[in-house]
């Protein structure tokens, strides 16, 4: 047998198969063509001993500002930082200028990210025009053009009445509405999570109740309408148990949680940090051990970054000033393997939230190593050590509460349709 | 003592700093009774003055305070700053740094304005005059003094702090000045004025007003900040909360003969305080303003107290 690639040594792990051996595997014309022990001839072949090979990830929650705002990132900024994080397939939000709420803009997007041609661009489509929860948007039309899922994400949908007909509309059609969950008239002019922090710091808070209130009314509609319902970036105790009720009565609700949220606290922003606000808030430590439960029991079926770009100038200004969100592609897989060293998820689980999971929520091809498949792979050490560093990440995004943190934990080489797009800190764009 | 370079808030003091600032501004009372009210401490030395937010009392008192102490002074407000015309906070702040000013005083409505200049600002001192709803430890320091020359210590006194304490600075940095001077604080305030957890400062809460006075060494009325308000809730009306929160001779008198009335001014007669306790003889208000030029010579002068070889 002769193929164009082969990786040899490494442990193999796709969850959707269960698999989880030290073997190869093997790609022909940038498709998965074997898992298992090869025997034969390769023009290429790379050694992953001691790495782990798993489906190319997939972050399901990423801003990437184009069209609108490229001075933030752009695709081709954004799909480098992907690569360079091991994610080979993301959804950007419709929060651009214009909006993703016709189907032109979504069409531009993904024939954009093909021209940059390193990793999936799958846009969410906005719910209501212009996000500004009024009205509906074409969202079959939007669907034939390439959007997965829909969200008015940084916006909430607000108004019930809107969100009810949104609900029974997409549901009509078996799409889902991803909400960003918070009641804005409890969260006004607040720009961290209420509570001792604020207090100290003499800002004004939002207080947990504004997501758990929304959930809880969403949950009620989404009983009443049968839709597939997610709650993006669930970052509150009550939210998870909610989320959890929901799902055990056999509700169609699903959430994600930002590796920010289960990996840090409040305490983070002691000192005015900016680069640890974004919204919803990081919150207390209650918080997020119930999130970490919430992943570790399966309420929590995914991991998405919420990667939320933004300009230097927009966060060189006091914390109630600056703009919310952190960059969070490239720390993605380090900051998340915490979960396997502290034994919360088996190594398979935690690849399981980042590839197939999200893969079968938005009904994707992607996020396995199935014969055939498009040969979208990651190789990492799960073991080797790097710093963050915002002045070398590859997004334009720079503010991270990791800077100068130490990493376990390091994506070796990415591989999209069984081409190398990335290795060693180099992006083969 | 650990020398101090910037004073930011409070919670950047020990009880020696306070102990040493406090004692400093009564040494400076003098001067500033005195008919040449004039000491050549900080001649040759420049101290900016940059006030987004409107104030007369503290301006005021921290320019007479570098005056009294030969610095030169420069005021600058925000109506005539650059802000308008589009500047960041940061780059006025790196300008006027960059003129070589000794001390920069800012106060800002954005909280922890000081601590994100300070990155910026090179050698320059900052004091912080009042940043949002998070610090203004100079008036602390006032209020110290302005206690001292009733108390001889403030172990054990109870002070009662009254009214907006969400959107208070000189609360939170009461509240930390208390367990560090050890006196004890009781914040009273209807729950829509009082910011989540507040008990873990170590106070003790109450919405009750009346139930509050009795044991009270001080009564400290602060005012109602309705332009921080960013609702109309959080008080149905200034009648209303007048009556519930309002400081009079009768309730006065529920704490004591000899309590003190302070208050960080200014002051809105009939709505926080009532006229017959302001002009009262329990009344402090007016000794809090003349402590307050003491107090903040002193902050001038320890701030540019250690770098004098160069005269």
């Amino acid at each position: 047998m002769s193929v164009s690639l082969l990786i040899i040594g490494g442990r193999v792990i796709d969850p959707a198969n269960a698999i989880d051996e030290v073997c190869d595997l093997w790609i022909e014309d940038g498709r998965i063509a074997g898992v298992g022990s090869f025997d034969g001839i390769a023009d290429a072949t790379i050694d992953a001993t001691g790495q782990i090979v798993c489906p190319g990830l997939i972050d399901m929650h990423v801003h990437l500002r184009e069209p609108g705002q490229e001075w933030k990132e752009d695709i081709e900024s954004g799909s480098r930082a992907a690569v360079a994080g091991g994610v080979t397939t993301m959804c950007c939000m419709p929060n651009t200028g214009p909006h993703i709420d016709h189907a032109g803009i979504a069409r531009q997007i993904i024939e954009r990210s093909n021209q940059v041609g390193l990793c999936n661009v799958l846009p969410i489509g906005a719910v209501t025009k212009n996000l500004d929860g009024k009205e509906l948007t074409e969202m079959r039309e939007l669907s034939r053009a390439g959007c997965v899922a829909f969200s008015d994400d940084g916006m909430p949908i607000w108004h019930a009445g809107v969100m009810r007909k949104a609900l029974e509309y997409s549901s009509s059609f078996d799409f889902m509405i991803i909400q960003h969950a918070e009641e804005k008239q409890l969260t006004a002019g607040g720009c961290i999570n209420e509570g001792w922090i604020s207090t100290q710091l003499g800002v004004t808070g939002m207080p947990v109740e504004g997501e758990d209130s929304m959930i809880a009314r969403d949950i009620m509609l989404a009983r009443r309408t049968r839709a597939r319902y997610h709650v993006a970036h669930i970052s509150s105790q009550g939210g998870v148990e909610l989320v959890r009720a929901a799902r055990a009565e056999g509700l169609n609700v699903t959430t994600e949680a930002a590796p920010h949220h289960f990996a840090l606290t409040e305490e983070e922003v002691l000192g005015f940090n900016v680069d640890a606000k974004m919204s919803p808030p990081l919150r207390t430590e209650a918080d997020r051990l119930a999130i970490i439960e919430g992943l570790r029991d399966g309420t929590i079926e995914v991991i998405a970054t919420d990667h939320a770009p933004h300009h230097e100038d927009d966060k060189r200004c006091g914390l109630s000033c600056a703009a919310f969100g952190i960059t969070g592609l490239e720390t993605m897989l380090a900051v998340s393997l915490d979960l396997v060293r502290d034994d919360i998820l088996s190594m398979s689980d935690l690849i399981a939230k980042m590839t197939s999971n999200p893969a079968s929520l938005l009904r994707l091809e992607t996020g396995t190593l199935n014969i055939g498949a498009a040969a979208d792979i990651t190789i990492f050490d799960a073991e080797a050590k790097w710093t963050v560093d915002r002045e070398t990440m590859v997004s334009k995004g720079k503010s991270t509460p990791w800077h100068g943190k130490e990493m376990t934990g390091q994506v070796k080489q990415t591989l999209k349709n069984g081409r190398v797009v990335f290795v060693e800190g180099t992006i083969h764009g | 003592m650990r020398p101090i370079h910037h004073l930011f808030g409070i919670a950047d003091l020990d009880h020696e700093q306070i102990e040493y600032l406090v004692n400093l501004g009564h040494s400076f009372i003098d001067i500033n009774r005195r008919s040449l009210k004039k000491a050549p401490t900080l001649r040759g030395k420049t101290v900016i003055n940059l006030f987004f937010e409107n104030s007369t009392r503290t301006r005021t008192s921290f320019e007479l305070a570098g005056k009294r102490l030969s610095a030169d002074v420069i005021n600058i407000s925000a109506s005539t700053s650059a802000t308008k015309k589009g500047e960041s906070l940061i780059d006025t702040g790196m300008t006027l740094a960059a003129m070589q000013p000794h001390v920069l005083v800012i106060r800002h409505s954005v909280s922890g304005t000081c601590q994100l200049l300070a990155d910026y600002l090179g050698d320059t001192s900052i004091v912080n005059a009042g940043d949002g709803a998070h610090e203004h430890p100079t008036q602390i320091l006032t209020d110290l003094l302005t206690l001292k020359q009733t108390w001889n210590s403030m172990e054990g006194k109870v002070i009662t702090l009254v009214g907006d304490i969400t959107h208070s600075r000189v609360a939170r940095s009461h509240l930390l000045a208390a367990k560090i001077m050890g006196y004890k604080l009781r914040v009273v305030a209807p729950k829509t004025l009082l910011p989540a957890e507040i008990e873990r400062y170590g106070c003790e809460v109450y919405n009750d007003f009346d139930a509050a006075l009795p044991g009270s060494d001080a009564v400290y009325m602060l005012r109602m900040q309705t332009e921080r308000m960013t609702d109309n809730c959080s008080i149905p009306s200034i009648r209303e909360y007048h009556e519930a929160y309002g400081l009079n001779r009768k309730r006065l008198n529920r704490a004591g003969s000899d309590t003190l009335v302070l208050h960080p001014g200014p002051m809105n007669r009939g709505v926080e305080i009532a006229s017959d306790v302001a002009d009262s003889v329990n009344s402090h208000i007016l000794s809090q303003v003349e402590h307050g030029v003491a107090v903040r010579m002193a902050v001038l002068a320890a701030l540019c107290g250690g770098d004098d070889h160069d005269e």
